[in-house]
């Protein structure tokens, strides 16, 4: 048999150990988020712009208005009796109903938001076709921005909930579980310092840490091309820094926890608001400007801000730098009181 | 000068001892005084204070009050150094399931700057074909063996033992007694609780008797025994039984115990109560069934004591 190491690597061995022998665990933290990703990426994947769906009711003139239609790259075009063209209007299954003339009648939706683009793109379709000779015909250049699409705001959100999760959950469970089996009792009746207990679950998310990140980052630039613009030192200390905030918090919402229901309450109560606040799946700039200030001290709020000004915006470490001194006060913070409050039998 | 006789050195020394929960008095004025070297019991039904006093010794839970000394010094000057030199095996701990043998005696070691190498450890508890298994793989009586196992690892010079063979086969009992009597002969200190007065009287050089939070008896197991005033137990059936009026009649009967068709009497000599129970039993016309004797045991001192039996108290 080797000879012990000294107490904290031993106890994040442990911790190790028994983590990579708990599949469910493994899922959860790994194969999950990429579950999530593609689904998502699917979801919001970039393809050539919608056509509008649009509908001519049948009557004379009805063949030569759907002709004129069709040749805009932005219709598509149905053919409809009257009463099913209303119906389908009324349903929203298309965004507008040409009634030919003439004059042609259109019938729409105003309160609709692409019943004024099909408006648009039916009138000149259809001036045109009437022999409308347009003074201007100015070129038009398709530009995409890199780094504008969805999934590139999307992803650097859901690695930043994916880190709060796995570290909250991870190291509530582990702690609750140690106290309802007397486990943390059976601990504190040996020499063993009980801030080596807490800094080695810590330090043990930091293993699985690394699994966790290239699987989610790289499942990105793989699928989808989100690439990393900014340094990765700048994206090594801003997860460094998120993982210890939220594993800071998960032992302080596991500090007196007796039970896995109990604990599991309180998580959701921490978690629930930084899942709708933080601008993981949609930007945190919808909410009220005076609540904004106080959405920005969340912890989530401060990793997904600086997940993306390095990811996406391709800042530099000076760039996150406040973000950083923040998810530092909150570990600090969390650690220190979780160390005070904890309940060991 | 007054003369005062040397004091052995205590390895626990309590006084007045006190912890409720709320309405339960878990532990009543409690005092205990265990010697370097000894083994000392803890006998007493479910329920009467013995975990929550050894934990109280063991500066795990916080008494109301009283005083407490272990190993010379207090909890609140001793802490992790008195932590040092202790051996603890709680009542229901499970250890990490997920973990192997070797790895958790290795966590534990880790924890103490000198003590028993592991593997030998491992050897003296005879884990060592389980060494790579799971703790969740493990016997009842394998794991209670690797509790104690993280015990001795520290090579602690008192072992507190918190009903280390509850639930173990008769086998598995035997093989943990032979390593705490190995522990004892090395000049090691225990205190244990038990409900198995086999136990106490084979292991422990002293034993108290708790009920309801408070010593009731204390004392050697043979003194124990000896302070019935009737120390042998006959046990028999009749058919038809026979009234208790003529059983307390019977010469040299201390006690009537009536259980079921069975009758239990506490009697001073067998050779004084047999020929006259054979002889009464005749004249009422009962046929004898079974009889059996043994001689008194702490249950039967407990029995005595408090009117209940130790286990189903
Ligand atoms: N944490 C607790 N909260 C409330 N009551 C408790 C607690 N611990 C013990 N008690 C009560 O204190 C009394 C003594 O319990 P204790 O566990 O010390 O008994 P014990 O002698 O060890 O019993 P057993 O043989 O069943 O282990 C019991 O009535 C028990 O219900
Ligand atoms: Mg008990």
């Amino acid at each position: 048999m080797r000879r012990p190491m000294p107490p904290l690597a031993e106890l994040a061995l442990v911790r190790t150990k028994e983590f990579v022998r708990e599949p469910e665990a493994v899922f959860w933290v790994l194969v999950f988020p990429l579950i999530l990703a593609v689904g998502l990426g699917l979801a919001f994947r970039s393809r050539p712009p919608d056509r509008i769906p649009v509908a001519v009711a049948e009557g004379p003139g009805a063949g030569a208005a759907a002709a004129a239609l069709s040749r805009s790259p932005a219709l598509a075009v149905s053919t409809l009796s009257p009463g099913d063209g209303r119906e389908a209007l009324r349903t929203g299954r298309i965004a507008l109903l040409v009634e030919p003339g003439p004059p042609p009648t259109y019938r729409l939706d105003p309160t609709r938001p692409d019943a004024r683009a099909a408006r648009l793109e039916v009138d000149d379709a259809l001036q045109r076709a009437a022999g409308r000779t347009d003074p201007l015909r100015p070129r038009e250049e398709p530009v995409t921005e890199p780094g504008a699409r969805y999934i590139d705001f999307l992803l650097p959100g859901l690695l930043g909930l994916n880190l709060m999760g796995t570290g909250m959950w991870g190291l509530g469970f582990t702690v609750v579980t140690a106290r309802t089996k007397k486990l943390l009792k059976r601990l504190v009746a040996t020499p063993m310092r009980k801030r080596d207990y807490l800094l080695a679950l810590v330090l043990a998310r930091l293993v699985f840490l690394v699994a966790e990140v290239t699987a989610l980052v790289g499942f990105g630039w793989l699928a989808f091309g989100v690439a990393v613009r900014g340094p990765f030192v700048a994206l090594a200390l801003a997860i460094l820094a998120g993982t210890f905030a939220f594993a800071g918090l998960g032992l302080l919402v596991a500090a007196r926890a007796r039970t896995v229901e109990g604990v599991s309450g309180l998580m959701n109560v921490v978690m629930l608001p930084m899942w709708l606040l933080s601008g993981t799946f949609f930007s945190y700039e919808r909410f009220p400007e005076a609540a904004r200030p106080w959405i920005r001290l969340l912890p989530l709020t401060a990793l997904n801000d600086a997940l993306r000004a390095v990811m996406t915006e391709g800042h530099g470490l000076g760039g996150v730098l406040p973000e950083l001194v923040l998810l530092c006060v909150w570990a600090a913070v969390s650690f220190g009181l979780a160390l005070r409050l904890f309940r060991w039998s | 000068m007054p003369y005062h006789p040397p004091v052995r050195e205590a390895a626990i020394r309590c006084r007045g001892l006190r912890k409720s929960y709320g309405d339960v008095r878990a532990v009543d004025g409690l005092d205990l005084e265990v010697a370097r070297g000894e083994c000392f019991g803890l006998l007493g039904p479910n329920g009467a204070g013995k975990t929550t006093t050894i934990e109280i010794l063991e500066g795990l839970t916080g008494a109301d009050g009283g005083e407490v000394e272990v190993l010379g010094s207090t909890w609140h000057d001793g802490g992790s150094r008195l932590r040092e030199r202790l051996g603890i095996s709680l009542q229901e701990t499970q250890l990490a399931e997920k973990l192997t043998v070797e790895e958790t005696l290795l966590l534990f070691r880790s924890f103490y700057p000198q003590g028993r190498d592991p593997e030998e450890v491992v050897a003296a508890l005879s884990l060592g074909e389980k060494r790579h298994a799971r703790v969740g793989k493990l016997s009842g009586g394998q794991r209670q063996r690797l509790a104690v196992a993280c015990a001795l690892v520290g090579d602690p010079e008192l072992l507190f033992l918190d009903e280390p063979t509850t639930g173990l086969d008769p086998q598995s009992r035997r093989e943990l007694w032979a390593v705490v009597e190995r522990f004892k002969a090395s000049g090691g200190t225990v205190l244990l609780t038990t409900h198995y007065m086999e136990e106490a009287e084979r292991l422990c050089d002293r034993v108290a008797i708790v009920d309801h939070g408070r010593v009731i008896a204390l004392g050697t197991p043979d003194e124990l025994v000896a302070r019935l005033h009737a120390p042998h137990v006959l046990e028999f059936q009749t058919d038809p039984p026979l009234p208790p009026s003529l059983l307390r009649s019977l010469p040299g009967v201390a006690e009537e115990h009536v259980n079921g068709s069975s009758t239990a009497l506490a009697v001073r000599s067998l050779a004084e109560t047999v020929p006259a129970l054979l002889a009464s039993a005749d004249a009422a016309g009962a046929r004898l069934v079974s009889l059996a004797t043994h001689r008194a045991t702490l249950e039967d001192l407990f029995v005595a004591l408090t009117g209940r039996h130790l286990r189903d108290a």
